[in-house]
């Protein structure tokens, strides 16, 4: 009985902690080619760490999204 | 690659403040924090003209120039970004920005310090892409996953244009020549200078 109250108060305690907030230098992010890892979050087209892909993947998206003039029927 | 940058073509906002919706609701900005507005000149005056502004960022950012604890760092892309554990909220970067861009909060999960909130380009901060901690400090990181800011995306009109200088202005570009006209356009003059008569 004792025993399990201590697992019990354990478990409900464990919620009250608070997340590390340790002070950090000045870091250098990583470049976004790089990707995020995140499979379903990335758009298809291109793959992560590759530059000239990406660019060109984000150009063609820019081109057909928002550039209307190229899809309108002449 | 060139640098990332925003227009917003003047002549087709309609200001139905749909970009800011959009990024309040991809980067689940806080109650009271802006990262982009549409201004309107002359509201309700027929020939008013509305656009949309954010983060500039500019290739001289005068926010980098006056931040007393050097947070800012610009990406290969020519974003501008900061780092929010290094930033002490003390608001000089607000003085500096003609657009207004900085935000300081009152509340909420990094308000409590008042630590500096501002458009990210939708490319995150410097933390692991698409890790919690970057999604609670600095919103999506649109960019790395192969997509462009949610505003502009979302742009009903497409009035809000994002993405590589060298394309987006060739967007531009296109536009006016459509349209027949170029120096009439509000803020063409302001820009490039030319004769015609400036309104708004």
């Amino acid at each position: 009985m004792k025993a399990a109250f201590i697992v019990c108060a354990a478990a409900l305690l464990a919620a009250c902690g608070e997340k590390p907030q340790e002070v950090k230098g000045v870091r250098t992010d990583l470049p976004p080619y790089q990707g995020t890892g995140v499979a379903s979050f990335t758009e298809s087209g291109w793959k992560a760490g590759d530059k000239d892909g990406w660019a060109n993947h984000l150009k063609a998206r820019a081109t057909y999204g928002m550039n209307d003039h190229v899809r309108a029927p002449k | 690659m060139a640098r990332m940058k925003f227009i917003c073509d003047a002549e087709r906002c309609i200001e139905c403040n749909g970009c800011v919706t959009a990024c309040k609701n991809e980067h689940e900005v806080p109650w009271g924090v802006n990262r982009r507005r549409v201004v309107t000149l002359n509201d309700g005056v027929p020939g008013e003209k509305s656009i949309s502004v954010a983060c500039m960022h500019c290739s001289d950012a005068p926010c980098m120039a006056v931040c007393p604890v050097n947070c800012f760092y610009k990406t290969d892309e020519g974003v501008v970004l900061h780092d929010k554990d290094i930033c002490i909220g003390c608001g000089y970067c607000s003085y500096a920005c003609p657009f207004g861009a900085p935000q300081f909060p009152s509340q909420g999960t990094f308000g409590v310090r008042g630590k500096m909130d501002k458009c990210t380009f939708c490319a995150g901060g410097p933390e692991e892409h698409g890790s919690q901690s970057e999604f609670e400090k600095y919103g999506r990181n649109r960019l790395a996953e192969g997509k462009l800011p949610a505003c502009a995306e979302m742009c009903s009109t497409k009035a809000l244009l994002a993405g590589d200088g060298d394309v987006i202005t060739d967007i531009l570009r296109g536009r006016v020549i459509s349209r027949g006209k170029g120096a009439e356009v509000w803020g063409w003059g302001t820009a490039y200078g030319n004769q015609a008569k400036q309104g708004a």
